[in-house]
């Protein structure tokens, strides 16, 4: 909602400068998204009038012209716009005036003397652009300051509504919510109805009386299609941004947003018997006034004729019917739909009308025959002819249910101490009609509001004119109690820390991905489409981290950061028979090499097991268990699925060589995803006795086939519970020489310890002879010698 | 006795030309070994008379404790130089740079979430969280939003069938949480949101953090009361001015939105704030009893109110990021400045 001070404070006019009235409005959930001057800041421009207009001796596209400013004696002023002639208005900047940028001075163009200058509307800053001077009216006094004569000192104010606040959609409901604010009276323009001196009837019928409410229309017939909207009008009209068109659809214009209430002029001539108002037939096409072809839905409100749909009730009207420069007779329609019949449909057809944002926030229903008065009334005003009786069609209205409010309860719920009294007061300043029921008000809402349905609705009316400022901000009060914590359970917190410390970045990457990365990242898996994608390549959402943190990898490599280690973490999505599953998952890539560039040390690229050391104290303090595994994105042959207390939680590889290729990779990445509640559990420590015994250490080298697996080493022989070891940990793998090439050398620390006492060496050689033993017979490992 | 004194400046002289340890310990020897000089000496004093014996081999002892002086300070010397010089090959140069891994960082949308929480955290605010693909009843009509209505047009929603669609904002948790926890109910739910509109002041993802308070004595008062405070710990500015005006939302009445005096201009007016001085930061008000209703909370009973707001925006006032799409481009060479 967009409009002019001036003509707002025509209606009302309280005692505050435009800044403070802004602010009012603003304050009151009225924002006031933009307050602009009218017009640059300028002085010194009066009308004048070009008695003449000469060719310049020495330039083409300049005029030497005699200009009548009211200053005593015609002054010569050199012009070079190309509308220039003898006789217009236009404005005129005297010597010493100040433009936005320059002050104007005695000058010669070219050798001819100028004393002053012909101003565009860009010039004086009332519009961007301007191909010519600004033509003003014939009947503008020569020499009157154009400030006072175009009423240039004026500001825009520009509404930011909410939609729920409709009937601020219109000067008078502005004009009422800033008398209600400042107590101020109001002056709304007096409305009586037309003088009826014609007598062409057209009948109307409204088949569905629950859509359209009210109808009323009438004729207007010998209309002077000549005639000229009205400074004034046009003035009001662009300063709320609408561009003059003509006098009878101005004026449908200007009582839209003086009233609230949209209207429709039909040409008489071109509708044919009766006017309906109908449902649309499924399909049903309409070429509108913006020339657009709409098919219709069988449940959008239609204005017919005999030949059929004519406009779209409350949205716009259609290009057959459409007034133009020949028309002398209208049916001029004022209705009330309500806002069931018409929300959704507009935007449906791509539209968005000034009407249909009226109509489905809801119109003032008990105003429409009012708004069809004034309207008819401007136009025999300006275009003469006469007005037939109006024909209106009632159907059920809607009813204002008295609300119920309680002083008590408003003071609760606002945290402020309120009394009957304010609380009447304020009903009154709103113009609220109420009654007392003992400790309740019952509050009808006005017709013109579609907000006010319960209790709360009423106690935000109260706080808004008590001011949300003059609210006391109040510290809570309430019950203390501790917050649970779960110990065996962790946040994503502490994850993150764990990856920080490790040299990783955390990154943050849309949900929806490139359809080709689930291809690559995750193929088979049933991901999850948008119906209305915001781009292509932004379609599907990801049913996995990795095809975000390879898009980052890709897009910091070209700008040259040549180590990355990125971690996100976040909801994944995929598609199951009876919905959607949004798993939530933890991802890393790493790439380049394993530490910073830095003195010495040999550089190397980062590898599986850096990672996989990651992983684990991830994990940590429970024990994760690898699995060799096949991913399609991974190298065959370096990718483990993470296992975690018996469930599989995700797993980690290296990029497959065809898929760096495909993205252009020097060395591969790493990556890893993971199940994120998997991660977030742990186990509760507890205590067991800590030996005062010494430990012993024995080592066991063992040959072995190198398609074994090392962790089936140490399980075969931790599952042979053999009392008093402590700990069976790797510690080398060796290959070359003095070791066939199918075979590997593994090293393992075997740690003894008993709490009771220490071992002896026989004991200890019994308890390696069965290890050795076990592997033998198991994995047939020969003991290294 | 001359021969004693000679023993002795000999042994001194013979020691402190020594430069070695192991040398030191040869020369020992020739006067304090078992056929050292002064050994000898001693040997020679059965040979005296028994009368000169005593002050004979007091001289002699005399002449050893000399020279097992001198022999320990020139020990202790040598010891020390080799300390010296062992100390001295050793050093290091401080300066060179540490090695090993690097530190890595957190993103600045995850720092400004995880501030946000550890604020409402201490005053008891639990964190709850929702699913992003939601469906309309969960993202709409319980929040009091029925179809049809203009307010579903403010939110450019996401679809992925019929019923389901990417949540608009976070405000489907208070339904979920309320489902299954009975007041008083005291959360926040930070979490990604969607709305299909993009451009510079618009990405179609962003971070929302949702709080929900339900108890039978809070007010909008209060509500003033928890906001204010917040904004102010946020920024750490103790006198952050903050302004409530009437909005609309339909799961709240009534409804206000939060502005505070803009940080980077102090209120003057600048680019950030469009010249008003105030920056819009958050959308709240007191819980619609529809929305209760739809959970079966008693409304007459019980009171709540809720707020959402903007993660990124207030990491971009906080941290004075100029282009809220820095956050999804993930240049590291920008995430790094937040570490």
């Amino acid at each position: 909602m967009k409009f002019s001070e001036r003509w707002l404070r025509t209606l009302v006019n309280p005692a505050l400068q435009s800044a403070e009235l802004s602010h009012l409005l603003t304050m009151a959930g009225l924002e006031v998204e933009a307050l602009d001057e009218v017009a640059a800041d300028f002085s010194g421009v009066v009308v004048g009038q070009v008695l003449s207009v000469a060719p310049h001796p020495d330039a083409d596209r300049l005029r030497v012209c005699q200009v009548e400013a009211g200053t005593g004696s015609p002054l010569q002023i050199v012009c070079g716009a190309p509308n220039v002639r003898e006789g217009v208005r236009v404005p005129c900047a005297l010597v010493g005036a100040k433009l936005p940028g320059f002050e104007i001075k005695k000058a010669k163009l070219r050798g001819a003397e100028s004393l002053g200058m012909l101003c565009s509307a860009r010039e004086l800053g009332l519009a961007e652009e301007a191909d010519g001077l600004l033509l003003l009216p014939d009947d503008a006094p020569v020499g009157s300051n154009i400030r006072d004569y175009l009423h240039l000192d004026d500001r825009l104010y520009t509404l930011k509504l909410t939609p729920n606040r409709s009937d601020c959609l219109s000067m008078i409901g502005v004009a009422r919510e800033v008398s209600a604010l400042t107590d101020s009276p109001l002056s709304l323009p007096l409305i009586t109805p037309a003088t009826v001196s014609g007598s062409v009837i057209r009948n109307v019928k409204v088949t569905d009386g629950s859509a359209c409410p009210r109808y009323c229309g009438r004729v207007i017939s010998q209309l002077n299609h000549m005639a000229g909207t009205p400074a004034w009008m046009t003035e009001r009209l662009s300063r709320s941004g609408l561009r003059s068109i003509s006098a009878v659809v101005d004026i449908t214009n200007y009582v839209l947003l003086e009233q609230g209430q949209p209207l429709h002029a039909f040409d008489l001539g071109k509708l044919s018997g009766e006017v309906q108002v109908r449902l649309a037939k499924q399909g049903e096409a309409l070429t509108l006034l913006n020339d657009q072809r709409a098919v219709l839905d069988a449940d959008m409100l239609v204005i017919a004729d005999d030949h059929g749909a004519q406009a779209l009730a409350g949205i716009m009207g259609g290009a057959a019917t459409a007034v133009d420069e020949n028309t002398s007779e209208i049916f001029l329609e004022a209705a009330y739909f309500s806002p069931d019949a018409i929300v959704g449909r507009a935007r449906r057809l791509g539209l968005s009308t000034d009407s249909s944002h009226r109509f489905e926030r809801g119109v003032d229903y008990a105003s429409t025959r009012n708004a069809l008065e004034r309207a008819t009334t401007l136009i025999l005003e300006i275009c003469g002819g006469e007005a037939s009786p109006i024909t209106e069609v009632c159907g059920i209205l809607p009813e204002r249910v008295p609300v119920s409010l309680r002083t008590a309860r408003a003071s609760k719920v606002l945290g402020v101490a309120l009394d009957d009294a304010k609380v009447e007061k304020t009903l009154d300043r709103l113009g609220f009609t109420y009654h007392r029921d003992d400790a309740i008000y019952r509050v009808t809402p006005p017709s013109y509001r579609f907000d006010l349905n319960i209790e709360e609705d009423l106690i935000e009316e109260l706080a808004r004119v008590h001011g949300y400022d003059n609210i006391q901000a109040q510290a809570p009060v309430a019950h203390l109690n501790m917050l649970p914590q779960p110990e065996h359970q962790r946040g994503m917190d502490d994850l993150r820390s764990v990856l920080v410390a490790r040299d990783y970045q955390e990154v943050i990457t849309y949900s929806f991905v490139d359809a080709a990365w689930e291809t690559d990242f995750a193929p088979g898996v049933q991901s999850v489409a948008l119906k209305n994608p915001i781009a292509s390549q932004m379609g599907v959402m990801r049913s996995t981290l990795l095809g975000g943190l390879m898009d980052v990898l890709r897009s910091n490599l070209n700008r040259r950061q040549e180590r990355v280690r990125i971690f996100e973490s976040g909801r994944c999505f995929l598609a199951t028979e009876d919905g959607y599953n949004q798993p939530q998952r933890l991802a890393g890539l790493v790439y380049g090499n394993a530490v910073p560039e830095q003195w010495g040390g040999v550089a190397r690229n980062v590898d599986f097991f850096d990672v996989k050391a990651d992983i684990e104290a991830l994990c940590w303090p429970n024990i994760a268990r690898f699995e060799k595994a096949v991913h399609p994105a991974m190298h065959p042959g370096q990718c483990a699925e993470v296992w975690l207390d018996g469930v599989r939680a995700g797993w980690l590889g290296t990029l497959h060589p065809q898929l760096m290729q495909k993205y252009d990779l020097d060395t591969a990445p790493i990556l890893f995803e993971v199940s994120l509640p998997a991660l977030l559990t742990r186990t509760l420590p507890s205590h067991g006795e800590v030996s005062r015994f010494q430990s012993v250490r024995r080592d066991l080298a063992v040959i072995i086939d190198e398609s074994v697996p090392v962790q089936a080493l140490i399980e075969t022989m931790n599952a042979a519970h053999i009392e008093g070891v402590a700990e069976i940990a790797l510690f080398d793998v060796y290959r070359g020489k003095g070791i066939d090439s199918d075979k590997k050398s593994l090293a393992f620390r075997v740690l003894l310890q008993d709490t009771q006492k220490t071992f002896t060496d026989t004991e200890v050689d019994a308890v390696m002879a069965s290890f050795t033993d076990l592997l033998k017979q198991k994995f047939n490992a020969q003991l290294r010698s | 006795m001359q021969n004693l004194d000679t023993i002795v400046a000999e042994a001194l002289t013979a020691f402190s030309s020594a430069s070695q340890g192991a040398e030191l310990e040869q020369v020992k020897a020739r006067y304090l070994g078992k056929s050292g000089l002064l050994t000898e000496q001693l040997k020679q004093l059965g040979k005296l008379p028994a009368a000169e014996r005593p002050t004979a081999g007091n001289l002699i002892n005399q002449a050893k404790e000399q020279i097992q002086q001198a022999l320990e300070a020139r020990r202790a010397m040598l010891a020390q130089a080799h300390l010296d010089s062992k100390l001295a090959a050793e050093t290091l140069d401080v300066t060179l740079p540490g090695r090993g891994l690097g530190m890595g960082g957190l993103h600045p949308v995850t720092r400004t979430l995880a501030r946000i929480q550890a604020l409402f955290a201490s005053i008891g605010f639990e964190v709850a969280e929702g699913p992003e693909i939601e469906t309309d009843f969960y993202n709409f009509t319980a929040l009091n939003i029925p179809e049809n209505h203009p307010a579903r047009a403010m939110h450019d929603t996401f679809y992925v069938d019929d019923k389901h669609l990417l949540r608009t904002h976070t405000s489907p948790v208070q339904i979920h949480y309320l489902q299954t926890n009975k007041p008083p109910v005291k959360i926040i739910a930070p979490g990604r949101v969607y709305r299909c509109d993009s451009d510079v002041t618009h990405t179609p993802m962003f971070h929302q953090v949702e709080g929900l308070w339900v108890d039978e004595e809070v007010s909008f008062a209060a509500l003033k009361g928890v906001l204010a405070d917040f904004m102010q710990r946020f920024f750490e500015r103790d006198d952050l001015r903050v302004r409530f005006r009437p909005s609309f939302f339909p799961f709240t009445e009534p409804s206000a939105e939060m502005d505070i005096a803009c940080v980077m201009c102090g209120g003057d007016g600048c680019r950030v704030c469009s010249h008003t001085g105030w920056l819009e930061v958050l959308g709240c008000g007191m819980v619609h009893p529809n929305v209760l209703r739809h959970v079966h909370v008693d409304s007459e009973k019980y009171l709540g109110f809720a707020f959402g707001m903007g993660a990124e925006r207030l990491a971009m006032l906080r941290y004075g990021v100029d282009d809220l799409r820095l956050f999804f481009a993930n240049d590291l060479r920008f995430l790094k400045q937040f570490n």
